[in-house]
């Protein structure tokens, strides 16, 4: 099979390439994951980058971003495949004379009249796709059983059709946030990555290749700024998204160095919580003294 | 290779992870695509196939120093093979012995203490990573003092090493030079950022001497033992009456997520709980659209009642963190009790409820029972049967049938009378009455333990040494 991936550095410049600062682990791990062609189970906390992880490797690497939603309820009709009861009433309809019982027994279950969901989509298509399966903690543990064929065999199964195997292995990500241990079976068949709140130098860079026309000294400061809340224990720390808000919030402001002032009156970008906001205003002005 | 890695895997699960056949297959696959000269990436390569939980990764991480520590180049020992090993232990123990810290070799080894204490100041002050790290390997050899075969700890070693370098007051003497260079004052919220970068940069210096003893720990003793002594819990498996500071803060972090997972978990249960009685009117009503056949059986669906709590907690000293950690977790999935209310004795009682209603935050409520609730009767020290009475007397009147009153503590009563008729009165009015004890089971009454006298008179007594079992027991609870 072609990999994708020469080494572990190509990821990590080619992610580069299409604005996503990797750092050892995310690009040591998608590389892991075209070679041993297994599925990444990215978790970590809100706003930090996982679902970017997998838009940023099928731009990357030219696929299609074939992307489920998860939530309670789904089940198999919208994640792998349904019937198309219509369109094989109308099948059964247009000639009752002609075909035989077993002829339109055979015809309407064929792929003609199959409506492909995101996973069979993934697996049965041609060209290159990444596959992301967005918070899979929302959905059931019982739901969580229908995507172990797909992920372990690459492989749909349907009573009426048989067995659809890929043509290409797609790259899945799974994404979860968190709020429900996963069962064992679905974690053994993923590699593992935790994706945290990325360092302060990295975030630095983040900033200064997210936000246009920032100045180093002023992304410096934000960088800065943000891992000292971060260590503040608050109800929500603010995550990378939050402080993407926050540089373009002081850029539009045209602010070119933060003061405590300055950071007080746009903390709200930061932090979503009032108690929060208290505390880090307090933290940043009236400390030390 | 794989006899290391097999080992590896060994030790990662006597370190309580959990790690299955079809990951250590990975594992070795994986291995074959990342040289193991690159250790950070063939770090990641184990730790994406072997662990699956990110609470974890601590454990992962000290295993891993300890088993691949002495491979990769620029991690290698000053010297290669074990003679040479032998002169430097000697070489070392001269110095310690002429108490003059001054080596023979040249180069870094002639410096004074003085001089390294500047450099170190120099390396901190421009983040020079290269330099902190020769600085550490130095510092270590020089002041630590190991000797080979000596059954100490590295905590020793650690604390050596580090009263001699003085940390503490490097950072305030990094402060001034930093607001030297600016020349002048800085504003509050630069000190605090210049701050917060010093002190990062000192406690990566501390991890790189950690790890420079752990490595020639590793060289004298062998991986195998180094392992099991350097071996670190599980943060679900950390007990509560004997956690360091670090760990303290580990189990914080922990118990967040904990908590969601719980609620959720909880919720859950509520909602897909096992179907009721047949619903006549239901039934009726849907047998309508099938022309009066009840085809459709519907049924009601239960509505357990939701317990009201009363947690009575024990908060001296030996248990204290365990009823902070109870307290927050009770606090923390509050809704999935119709109301609960707290009480928190030494050997008077006070009622703590209102800290934690005015409050999002559990850490400030917390913080306030320590400090503001007045527990104290006579000389501060456990008096169960003395709060027990306290608390019928007070609050008696309000346990009723759908109370569940759970009692936290060690039962250690120093010697007071127990008055466990209170308890034995409280669960005649309750719905239950639990006893949860932070202590290991094999230590329950002895001395002056009466949790046995307590328990006869509760629905059960449980053993809550961390956070595993206190989880356990909540989701029972709800």
């Amino acid at each position: 099979m072609q990999h994708r991936f020469a080494s572990v550095q190509q990821v990590r410049d080619g992610l580069r390439d299409v604005n996503y600062l990797a750092d050892d682990g995310i690009a040591g791990v998608a590389f892991l994951a075209d070679r041993l062609a297994k599925p990444i189970l990215v978790e970590g906390p809100a706003g930090t980058g996982k679902t970017q992880l997998a838009k940023s490797i099928a731009e990357m690497t030219g696929a299609r971003l074939i992307r489920l939603q998860c939530y309670e309820g789904l089940d198999e009709s919208k994640a792998l495949y349904e019937w198309n009861y219509k369109k094989q009433l109308l099948r059964i309809q247009a000639d009752k004379n002609s075909d035989s019982w077993s002829e339109v027994h055979d015809d309407i279950f064929s792929r003609e009249f199959l409506l492909t969901r995101p996973l069979l989509e993934a697996i049965s298509a041609p060209d290159p796709v990444v596959l992301l399966i967005d918070e899979v903690d929302r959905v059931e543990v019982e739901t969580e059983a229908l995507l172990l064929e797909i992920l372990s065999e690459y492989q749909v199964s349907i009573p009426e059709l048989g067995t659809i195997t890929a043509t290409q292995i797609p790259m899945v990500f799974l994404t979860s946030n968190n709020t429900r241990e996963l069962s064992e079976a679905l974690k053994r068949r993923c590699l593992y990555l935790h994706v945290d709140y990325p360092s302060m130098d990295r975030e630095k860079e983040i900033v200064l290749a997210k936000v246009s026309g920032i100045t180093e000294h002023l992304a410096d400061q934000v960088a800065r700024i943000v891992r000292s809340i971060r260590q503040l224990d608050l109800k929500k720390a603010p995550s990378v998204s939050e402080t993407l808000d926050w540089a373009r919030t002081l850029m539009l402001l045209n602010a070119e160095n933060i003061d405590a002032q300055t950071a007080k009156d746009t903390l709200h970008v930061l932090l979503k919580y009032q108690s929060d906001i208290a505390k880090a205003a307090k933290e940043l002005s009236a400390d030390l003294g | 290779m794989l006899d290391l890695l097999a080992g590896f895997v060994q030790e990662l699960r006597n370190a309580g992870l959990p790690v299955s056949l079809t990951e250590n297959l990975d594992a070795m696959e994986a291995v074959q695509h990342i040289p193991i000269e690159d250790r950070d990436a063939f770090k990641y390569a184990l730790g994406a196939t072997l662990v699956k939980n990110s609470a974890h990764w601590r454990s992962f991480e000290t295993v891993f120093e300890v088993y691949f520590s002495l491979r990769g180049p620029e991690y290698k020992l000053v010297e290669d093979s074990d003679d040479a090993l032998e002169e430097m232990w000697r070489e070392m123990q001269e110095q310690m012995r002429q108490g003059d810290g001054r080596g023979s070799s040249g180069g870094m080894d002639s410096l004074t203490p003085e001089e390294i204490a500047q450099m170190l100041m120099q390396a901190l002050l421009n983040g020079d990573q290269a330099m902190m790290r020769a600085l550490a390997k130095q510092s270590v050899q020089r002041f630590a003092g190991m000797e080979p075969g000596r059954p100490v700890g590295g905590t020793y070693y650690l604390y050596r090493t580090l009263r001699n370098l003085d940390l503490d007051s490097m950072l305030q003497k990094l402060m001034d030079a930093s607001r030297e260079e600016v020349g002048g004052e800085l504003t509050a919220l630069e000190e605090r950022l210049e701050r917060d970068e010093y002190q990062s940069r000192i406690e990566d210096f501390k991890k790189e001497i950690e790890a420079e003893i752990r490595r020639r720990l590793v060289a004298d003793r062998g991986a195998e033992a180094m392992a099991k002594t350097l071996r670190k819990p599980l943060p679900e498996d950390v007990e509560f009456m004997h956690a360091s500071r670090d760990e303290m803060q580990l189990l914080k972090k922990s118990l967040y997520p904990l908590t969601r997972k719980l609620a959720a978990r909880l919720a859950r249960k509520r909602r897909h709980g096992r179907k009721g009685p047949l619903d006549f009117r239901n039934t009726v009503r849907h047998s309508l659209s099938y022309g009066g056949v009840p085809a459709d059986p519907k049924f009601k669906f239960p509505r357990p009642a939701k317990p009201e709590l009363m947690v009575v907690a024990d908060i001296s000293g030996s248990v204290a963190a365990f009823a902070r950690f109870t307290l927050m977790l009770v606090y923390a999935i509050q809704n999935q009790f119709s109301k609960v209310r707290s009480f928190v004795f030494i050997d008077g009682l006070d009622e703590v409820t209102d800290f934690f209603k005015g409050t999002e935050d559990i850490t400030e409520a917390i913080h306030r029972v320590n400090t503001e609730a007045d527990v104290v009767w006579v000389d501060g020290h456990s008096d169960y049967g003395h709060a027990f009475e306290v608390f019928w007397e007070r609050f008696g009147k309000d346990v009723g049938p759908k109370t569940t009153v759970l009692l936290l503590g060690d039962a250690r009563n120093n010697y007071h009378a127990s008055q466990a008729w209170v308890v034995k009165e409280i669960r005649q009015k309750a719905r239950h009455v639990y006893w949860l004890n932070p202590e290991p089971r094999s230590y329950w009454n002895t001395g002056d333990s009466i949790v046995g006298e307590y328990g006869n008179f509760t629905d059960g007594t449980y053993e809550c040494r961390n956070l595993r079992q206190l989880e356990s027991f909540v989701e029972k609870l709800a």
